[in-house]
This record gives C-alpha cells, sequence and structure tokens, in this order.
C-alpha cells in the first residue's frame, strides 16, 4: 500500500501507457494499486484527496478488461456499475470518462442514467445496456425491483461506489448496501470498489462495504484498504475580526465588511453557511456592501432547481466571483477555479469542513485556502479548535450502523416484486451486508410479516397480502398494482413536502415560480408581511395548497421567519477540542482580544471547567432562578436533556418555567432557587429510563420520524399515479396512525424504527447517555449572585427560541384569551 | 376574509367554559355543551351527538394494500363509549359517516360490533346517513334516519347552503388553525356563529378542513366562533386568531 510498493511494470497494457504518456502524465501509484488489487479479484477501498485521480482510479481496471475483452457473439450486460450519491455527479464523470475512452479510441460505452434520463434512452438501456452505467442509489434500487433483474445483472463484474463516505452511515446507505448484497448473488463474482474521502476510520467504511462472514467488528475487514498520496495541507485562517465579536447570534453579521474584502482579493470564493436563513441574509448582506458589484451568486436548497443550474453553469464558466450556499454544495461536481473557502459561522464539525474546504482548488500540489468567520465567541473558540484539528490532520468519526428496519421492508418488498424468493435465501443473502450482519432472523420474520400484512396482532389483513407465499414455499407479490405502487416508492430520501412560491397574478393566480420553500418555512409569517427569498425581498400574499403567492415588496426592513442555529449538531470531537482549549490558558493567545478577556472574567467571576468536567452555574435574575449547563454537546443533546432535567426539577420542587438550548449550553430558569438542588441526582444516568420513555412517546419528534419511517417502509404512500399527495395530508394522516397504533400496539415494528430514529437524528440519545456517564463526579457546582460571562449569550437567546410542539395548548389557551380580550374590549 | 373583518362589529358569542373542560352554549334557546373529546351533548335531552366517525377506515386501505393499523375503530369505540360512561345519555346520534364506506359494517370485527349492541342497553341509538354511508347500518340496533329535529334543532349530516338557524350538522370535518411566534397547531374544531353549528368529525383517522377553507363560505351569518378541542378542555378561538393552511 505503500507509495514505493514495487508494481509489477506490465499493470497497464500500453494504450493505457501510451495515453498516460501522451497526457503528460505518469500513472498515479494509488492507481496502479487499484488496477493490481483488481487484477488480484480483491474488493478495494480506495481513500485520497480532491484532485488526487481518485474516479480515474477507479475505473482504471474496467477500462482496461474492457478493452481486452474478446468480442462475443451475443450482446453483453453491463461490466461496470458506478454509483453517486448525487445525480449531477453521475453526468458530470459521464462526461470526464468520455476523454480516455475517446483518446484511447476504446470500443466501450459509457452512459448515465438518473431521474432525470428520458424514457427512450431509459428503454434502450434495458433492452442493450451499456458497458459502464453512471447511476444513483435510487436508481439502482429500483433495478433491482425488476423482474430480470437478475439476468441483467449477472454478468456484472466491479460495482464503484464514488463518495461513499457520504452514505455508509445514512438510510441511503442501508439501502445500497442491501442493493449491492442482491447484485452479488446475480453474479458472484462481482468486484467491490469504494472510492472516499479522507475519513477518521476507514474501517468502518470497510466493514459496511463487505466482511468476512462470522467475523466480528474486530475481524480483520475483507476489503483491502489503498491509500492514495496525502494531498498538500489546507491553509486555514480565523477572522480575527477588528470589529468586537459579539455575544451571541448565528449572522456573523459584524464581519461582512472584512468578508467582502477578502472576496475582492480572491478569484473566486465559496461562502458556505448552515441555514438557508442565514445564506438569504449573507447575499443581502454583501449586495448591501458591494460597490464594485462582483457577480456574487446565491445557491441553496429552496431555490428552483433552473435557477441552482443557473448559477452553477455560470459558476462553471468562471463568471462568478462568489456564490453564497448552504451544504447544496458540499459535494459534486469539480470547479476549478474556487481559490477560497469562506465559513460564515460555526464549522460544526471538521469532516465537514475539509470536505467544504477540498472545494477549493481541485490541484493536489497546491494548497486550499480557507477562512472562518466566527459569529459568536463561543464559535471563535469552536472555530480556532477546527482549525487546529485540521492542521493536525484529525477528523470526527461516524459510528458504525445498525441497518434500519423501515428500509429493510422497502427492500424485501422490490425483491418480491422482482422475482419470487425464498425466506430463508433471502435472510443469508441480507446479512452479508455490512448494516444487516447482526440481523436476527425474529426481526428478519416480522418485517417479512409487516411486508405481507402490516404486521399487526390483530390478523385484520391476511386477505389482502401485499405478498404472498406459494405452495413451492416462495414469496411472490400480490399483483401487478401490488408492484406497480411499491416502484413509486422506492428510495430512502424523504423529502419533506414543498411548495412552489410564486408570484401572485391578477385576482390571486399564481405566476411564475420563484422558487420552493419545505413546508413551515413560512409558518410563522402572516398575509402582509415581508421576508427575504432568493435574495429578494418579498411580501406575503397567501398560501394556497400547493403555492406561497407573493408580491415584491420594496420593504428595507423585512421581517425573517425564523433565525435558528444550525441543523448539524456540533461533532463530538470538535466539542472535546474546544472543552480543551477553553481549559488551556497559554492556548489562549489564538484568540482576539476580547474573547480573551470574556474567558479571563468567567474564570474570576465564575469558573471554567476542566475538560472533563461539566459546569452548572445557577444564580438569581429578576424574579426568577436560573440553572445554566456547559456540557459542550450540541443542540439536539441538550435539548433532550433539558426536556428530562425539567421534569425532574418539577419533581425536586423548583418550578422550572422554560429552557434554552444552543450547542454548547442549555439554560433552565425557574419560580424557586435551584443553588441546593443535588446536581449528582439530577444528572443520575437513571434519567435515560422511564423519563426517556414517557416523554418521548407523546413528543413531536417521534410523530416525525414515525411518518418518516411509515413512509419509507411503504405503510403510507408517497404519492399515488396521477394524484400527488400534498404533505399537509401526510403530515395530518400519519400522526392520526401514530396515535392509534401507539395506544394500541406499542410494540409494533414501525414505532421501534420510529423510537430508534428518534433517539439517533432527532434527541441524539446516546450522546447524552455517554455525557451522563462522562461527567459522573465530574460537575462544577458555581453558585453565583448574578449572570456569570459564559451565561450572557443564553440569556440573550431566550425569547429567539421557538419550541416546536412543545407549547400547542399553551397557544391554543393564550388564542381563548385574545378571544376574551377582544370580548371585553 | 379582510371584508368579514370590516362588518360591523356584531355582539361577542355567549360562551361559558363548564367544569369539565367543555364549552357551553345555546344555538335557538337549546343548551348545548361542546366536550372535549369532539362529542356535543344536549342537554335538555340528554342527547350525545358525534359526526364523521368513519368506522373501518383503516380496513378500507387495508383492502387496498395499505396496510393501515387496524385499530381506528376500536379507537374511536373507546373514546365514544368514555362519553358515554361519562354523561349517561339517553339518546346517542350519529350524524353520519359513522362507517366509511357501504360494506363496513360488514367489516366490523365482532367484538366491535358487539360493543356497538351494548352502547344501545338502556339508550336509543339513532343513525343520520351520509355520503359515506347512504343505506345506514343494516344489523346494528337503532333507527336509521336521513334527517331528524330535536327541540329546537335540525340535525343533518351535510350542512346545508345558506343560513340555517338551529341546524347541526357534521360532513366538513372542521379544523382550526392558530399561529403564534412559537409554533403552530392545527385541532379539530366545531365551528358555530350562534345560529348553527358544525361539529368535529369523532373517528380517529377521520382528516380535517381548515375552517377558513372556501368549503365553509357562505354558512354563517358572522365570522364563526371555533371551539377547538384541546387536551381536556375545548378553547373558544376567534376567527382572528385563526390562520390559513
Amino acid at each position: 500500500m505503500a507509495e514505493d510498493a514495487a508494481l509489477p511494470a506490465d499493470l497497464l497494457p500500453a494504450a493505457f501507457a501510451d495515453w498516460f504518456a501522451t497526457r503528460g502524465w505518469a500513472p498515479r501509484a494509488h492507481q496502479l494499486e487499484m488496477v493490481a488489487r483488481a487484477r488480484a479479484g480483491r474488493d478495494a477501498l480506495l481513500i485520497a484527496p480532491t484532485g488526487g485521480g481518485k474516479t480515474l482510479a477507479g475505473f482504471l481496471p474496467s477500462l482496461i478488461e474492457l478493452a481486452q475483452r474478446p468480442p462475443a457473439n451475443t450482446p453483453r450486460g453491463i461490466h461496470t456499475l458506478y454509483i453517486s450519491p448525487l445525480k449531477a455527479l453521475a453526468v458530470d464523470v459521464e462526461r470526464n470518462l468520455a476523454t480516455p475512452i475517446r483518446e484511447m479510441g476504446l470500443s466501450i460505452v459509457a452512459e448515465s442514467r438518473t431521474g432525470d434520463t428520458g424514457a427512450a434512452r431509459r428503454q434502450r438501456q434495458r433492452v442493450k445496456p451499456p458497458d459502464i452505467l453512471l447511476t444513483t442509489p435510487e436508481q439502482l434500487a429500483l433495478f433491482c425491483a425488476w423482474e430480470g433483474a437478475r439476468a441483467y445483472f449477472e454478468d456484472l463484474s466491479c460495482i464503484i461506489l464514488d463518495e461513499i463516505h457520504t452514505l455508509h452511515s445514512t438510510k441511503r446507505g442501508d439501502l445500497l448496501a442491501l442493493d449491492i448484497a442482491r447484485l452479488q448473488t446475480f453474479s458472484p463474482s462481482l468486484r467491490r470498489v469504494g472510492l472516499s474521502a479522507t475519513v477518521d476510520d476507514p474501517d468502518v467504511i470497510r466493514r459496511w462495504m463487505g466482511f468476512h462472514p462470522g467475523g466480528g467488528d474486530s475481524a480483520p475487514p475483507a476489503v483491502d484498504l489503498v491509500l492514495g498520496p496525502a494531498g498538500t495541507p489546507p491553509i486555514v485562517e480565523v477572522l480575527l475580526s477588528e470589529g468586537r465579536v459579539p455575544w451571541a447570534g448565528h449572522t456573523a453579521q459584524h464581519a461582512m465588511a472584512e468578508v467582502y474584502e477578502v472576496i475582492k482579493k480572491a478569484r473566486t470564493a465559496l461562502v458556505f453557511v448552515n441555514t438557508r436563513f442565514q445564506a438569504e441574509f449573507a447575499f443581502q448582506e454583501l449586495w448591501r456592501l458591494n460597490e464594485d458589484a462582483l457577480p456574487i451568486a446565491l445557491h441553496h436548497g429552496s431555490l428552483a432547481a433552473e435557477q441552482r443550474r443557473k448559477v452553477e453553469a455560470a459558476m462553471a464558466r468562471g463568471e462568478l466571483r462568489a456564490v453564497v450556499c448552504t451544504s447544496t454544495l458540499d459535494l459534486g461536481i469539480d470547479w476549478g477555479d474556487v481559490d477560497l473557502v469562506i465559513q460564515l459561522a460555526s464549522p460544526k464539525g471538521a469532516s465537514r469542513m475539509v470536505q467544504r474546504i477540498g472545494r477549493a482548488n481541485h490541484r493536489m500540489d497546491e494548497a486550499s485556502r480557507a477562512l472562518f468567520v466566527p459569529a459568536n465567541r463561543f464559535e471563535m473558540l469552536e472555530c480556532q479548535a477546527a482549525r487546529e484539528a485540521i492542521a493536525e490532520n484529525r477528523f470526527d468519526g461516524d459510528p458504525p450502523r445498525v441497518g434500519a428496519l423501515d428500509i429493510l421492508a422497502q427492500h424485501v418488498m422490490g425483491c418480491a416484486c422482482s422475482e419470487p424468493f425464498d425466506a430463508l435465501a433471502l435472510f443469508d443473502e441480507i446479512r452479508t451486508s455490512g448494516p444487516y450482519r447482526g440481523l436476527a432472523w425474529e426481526d428478519f420474520e416480522q418485517v417479512v410479516d409487516f411486508v405481507s400484512t402490516g404486521g399487526y396482532a390483530l390478523r385484520a389483513y391476511d386477505r389482502f397480502r401485499r405478498i404472498v407465499k406459494g405452495q413451492d414455499g416462495l414469496w411472490r407479490a400480490r399483483n401487478a398494482d401490488t408492484i406497480l405502487r411499491h416502484r413509486l416508492n422506492v428510495g430512502a430520501i424523504l423529502s419533506p413536502a414543498v411548495l412552489s412560491v410564486r408570484i401572485a397574478g391578477r385576482g390571486g393566480r399564481a405566476g411564475r415560480k420563484v422558487g420552493e420553500v419545505e413546508e413551515g418555512y413560512l409558518e410563522a409569517l402572516e398575509p402582509g408581511d415581508t421576508f427575504i427569498f432568493a435574495g429578494q425581498i418579498w411580501r406575503l400574499v397567501g398560501v394556497t395548497a400547493l403555492d406561497v403567492l407573493v408580491t415584491p415588496a420594496p420593504a428595507s426592513d423585512p421581517k425573517l421567519p425564523s433565525w435558528g442555529g444550525s441543523k448539524f449538531a456540533l461533532s463530538t470531537f470538535l466539542a472535546k477540542r474546544v472543552r480543551e482549549l477553553m481549559f488551556d490558558q497559554s492556548h489562549w493567545s489564538v484568540l482576539p482580544g476580547d474573547v480573551r478577556e470574556w474567558l479571563k472574567l468567567q474564570r474570576d467571576r465564575s469558573l471554567i471547567p476542566a475538560e472533563d468536567e461539566m459546569l452548572v452555574e445557577t444564580f438569581p435574575r429578576g424574579k426568577r432562578h436560573f440553572m445554566v449547563c456547559y456540557p459542550f454537546e450540541g443542540r439536539l443533546a441538550h435539548t433532550t436533556l433539558a426536556m428530562l432535567m425539567t421534569r425532574r426539577l418539577e419533581r425536586m420542587g423548583a418550578a422550572p418555567l422554560g429552557f434554552v438550548c444552543n450547542d454548547y449550553a442549555l439554560a433552565v430558569w425557574s419560580l424557586n432557587p435551584m443553588d441546593g438542588v443535588d446536581l449528582d441526582a439530577l444528572f443520575a444516568q437513571d434519567m435515560l429510563g422511564d423519563d426517556l420513555e414517557d416523554w418521548l412517546a407523546e413528543s413531536y419528534m417521534m410523530k416525525r420520524s414515525f411518518k418518516g419511517c411509515a413512509i419509507l417502509a411503504g405503510l403510507i404512500e408517497r404519492r399515488f399515479p396521477g394524484a400527488e399527495k400534498s404533505g399537509r395530508q401526510v403530515t395530518f394522516s400519519a400522526d392520526l396512525v401514530y396515535d392509534v397504533l401507539r395506544r394500541h400496539e406499542p410494540d409494533h415494528l414501525l414505532l421501534r424504527c420510529a423510537r430508534d430514529d428518534a433517539a439517533t437524528g432527532l434527541i441524539d440519545v446516546a450522546r447524552v447517555g455517554h455525557m451522563l456517564a462522562r461527567i459522573q463526579g465530574k460537575i462544577r457546582h458555581a453558585v453565583l449572585d448574578h449572570l456569570s460571562p459564559f451565561s450572557v449569550p443564553m440569556l440573550l437567546e431566550i425569547g429567539k427560541e421557538r419550541v416546536p410542539g412543545a407549547a400547542g395548548e399553551m397557544i391554543l389557551a393564550e388564542a381563548a384569551e385574545d378571544l376574551i380580550a377582544e370580548a371585553s374590549s | 376574509m379582510t371584508a368579514l373583518a370590516r362588518t360591523p362589529a356584531p355582539a361577542p358569542y355567549a360562551f361559558a367554559q363548564s367544569p369539565c373542560g367543555g364549552l357551553e352554549m345555546e344555538i335557538m334557546g337549546a343548551a348545548l355543551r361542546m366536550r372535549a373529546s369532539g362529542a356535543l351533548f344536549d342537554l335538555a335531552h340528554q342527547a350525545l351527538i358525534v359526526a364523521d366517525l368513519h368506522f373501518e377506515k383503516g380496513s378500507a386501505y387495508g383492502m387496498r394494500g395499505q396496510f393501515l393499523p387496524p385499530y381506528d375503530t376500536r379507537d374511536t369505540l373507546d373514546r365514544l363509549e368514555a362519553e358515554v360512561a361519562a354523561l349517561e345519555p339517553r339518546v346517542v346520534i350519529f350524524l353520519g359517516d359513522s362507517f366509511h364506506d357501504g360494506r363496513a359494517e360488514d367489516r366490523l370485527s365482532p367484538d366491535d360490533a358487539e360493543r356497538l349492541v351494548a352502547l344501545a342497553q338502556g339508550r336509543t341509538l339513532i343513525w343520520l346517513v351520509g355520503n359515506h354511508d347512504a343505506d345506514g347500518p343494516r344489523r346494528l340496533p337503532g333507527q336509521v334516519v336521513d334527517t331528524m329535529t330535536l327541540g329546537p334543532l335540525i340535525l343533518r349530516h351535510e350542512p346545508e347552503p345558506g343560513e340555517q338557524p338551529g341546524e347541526l350538522s357534521g360532513h366538513l370535518h372542521p379544523c382550526a388553525r392558530v399561529s403564534s411566534g412559537r409554533g403552530t397547531v392545527r385541532r379539530r374544531c366545531f365551528a358555530t356563529d350562534g345560529t348553527r353549528m358544525i361539529l368535529p368529525a369523532f373517528g380517529a383517522y377521520a382528516g380535517g378542513l381548515n375552517l377558513k377553507d372556501a368549503a365553509f363560505a357562505g354558512l354563517f351569518g358572522r365570522p364563526p366562533l371555533a371551539g377547538a378541542l384541546g387536551r381536556d378542555r375545548v378553547h373558544a378561538v376567534g376567527w382572528r386568531s385563526l390562520t390559513s393552511d
């Protein structure tokens, strides 16, 4: 694996060696290594930085095999299947692959197939498969649910999984892993190739890709590891703003003039933010400062697709000086000209930042440049910690994943749509996929029963089975209608229901489309209110079933729906580094003066906890009493902790009234003093027992995750042929279904799925658990007369926070009071 | 909605919160109590009125291969029995669409059918027919009717257009949506202008239609009051506090 490992000289056929030579290239060591592994019939994971010729390394063995294969009498099936997490990337790779094929004069057909591919081409691909097919996990799942999938893929020699680090720890990854296992059954000699950016622990991905049957998590992975050259380390700086670093907030408004100056000096800059609101805000601010009228564009997931394509095309032509964007541009096609990445507000994790920084400068021998712009004081600590982690080449890791059962249900249905299956054989096949290697037979049986009848204790649907076991012992889909309905619901991507934003025409009719917003985006707005969207200010006219109607508004002070922080939680790894930096006073020199001053004040007036300790402060303020804790475990974990703490504080007689959380801390306020609360009892680990279950069962988070599971598992359909169900109807009925199921069959498979999802994705139970274990006996309590420097940002957030779902009864009661006021005025 | 808001302010609605969390109001002189369950109680006649139960909606989907939990009938019955136990009504009136479709009665589990029979012990059941159950139940106890009067009130499934003093109806499944800076709630609700009333759907799987939807236009003489169903009380919510979807 080392770069200088001796590789046989004849690895590359003459045509290939010549091609490299005419381009003035020498094949890189890891490219040859991939050819060698393929020749030995080994599965391999290649880890290499952006710009290292990674994609070519993945395809090179296939191109050689295809170039050398003898002519055949009959048409052949697909030789290599390439899977990309993004449609655009599949299309881009198709284009890039055309160059070597053309220049070497190879007779190889490489074609992409995505949701956007036309019907004629799709049909032709089915009848006459290309040698190399480039597609997405969702399309692969559809292929696998085809009648005739087995014959279609029986010649498959290689599957290439690109950007696999973005998929393996998700439900899309679960579905992909199951389909790979399926393909391996169709074509036993199939070779698996993974391409990944640098990750914390490559073994997690290697085990996801394949493993020795019977080997546990400690067994050596069955997939070889090939390491590309280390890229040039990026140059990362943190903006030490000349203005003061604000106490709180997420907008980095204070630094916008400096950001603009930096953009002016760069060739092309990508300005990453964490939310769409921040994107709109930053875009607006930059244009306010844009005296030179630099071409600065905006790119986020709520903009209409055509508009995003336009920005991407202008970018590719090198016409833009900056794009303000969200995670929509984390991944994707290469744009050579980007020379600077700016991260506005907190980076949240080191790996995500490395990915974003990699968007600047796709040449390996030149360092990428990045600038972090913290929006508040805690973020200043976080940015410094991230900068240092990146310099040390340290990353946060994704834990290995256990495959979700809702996805398994979808897969089982897909298998039945393709051909009759034997339950035992399918079970064995499924257990060869990484995420499901530990699947229990009982769980599998339950999933099959769920697919067949809904899996209810009350056997109401035995007559209406979706899959039926025949006399031959094989399971088949009930009929063509069942198959059609399944095909319309394939995939593991849950897109929130979207409304089109359209300009209101005459008579309130919907006019030109400006973009799309997720349902709920404009929830807090009333008709007449103004807001920023797609870089312009609009007045809300009204909302119809499918459209948000707006008119352009000249208002100068738009009302924004919500500010919120990032949807990404601060990573565990980065949080630890922030705590270390905070405690180590000799390290403070990297921080600007006002942040240092703030830390000193905190040290003198309260205290700064050691890296492994948790600080809890209690103090009175106004008529309230406050408790502020600083676990640094991310907003999700803090919200969960705060919900559970307030239940306990209630029982302890503190009469808590409310709480607020951010990524670093949480604050609870109450009627009664909390100085005397037994903190060891308050933070005892049994907090995650009954209290958690009671709260969770009633929480909107369970409803939200239940809805997702119900759609993925096929209980609730995404859409009917011809009649798109609006998202609101889905939400509504899914909630009703959840309530009924919870009352009458609380152990049902889908409730288990929903609970697991909520525990990992929405409330971060595991992280709360680790944190409670970490701080046992290490809680530092500071009883204060008044608020501390650290607590100020928390107190500033009070009142800005929305508590979704929790306040329902209160909102109704207030509305009723309004009515009384209305009546008595 | 702006047009309505500009009309001269009518006298405030007269209602009172009852100790059970319900909301009491008179319609054409008949004293009615809106219950947090979504049922309506006529105090003079000791009559419990429920609308749009949609029994066996779950199994109607199940027949088509979409296996919603088959517990909706059971769940609806649980809540209906609780109301009967709490109020001991002499009459239970179903305002139509009690069954999701014409064959729903045949799909009732034997247990659920028995519970309906037991409900008829010592009281009368009256089944108004609706568009989903045009024939009403065939084997269950009780009387099947198109419409009926109850003192000054006239009961029917679908509200008649225009002003209809004294009418109680269902069919539209009214919902109230209230937004505040902290979030939005959408709940089933009673809707009344003081002269007629539309009941919320009582069935576990029955969806809801926003009171601001065009389907409600022209039914009320003035901006209606919503009796929104809270956890254990009915919240009187004024027209101005309501938002559309």
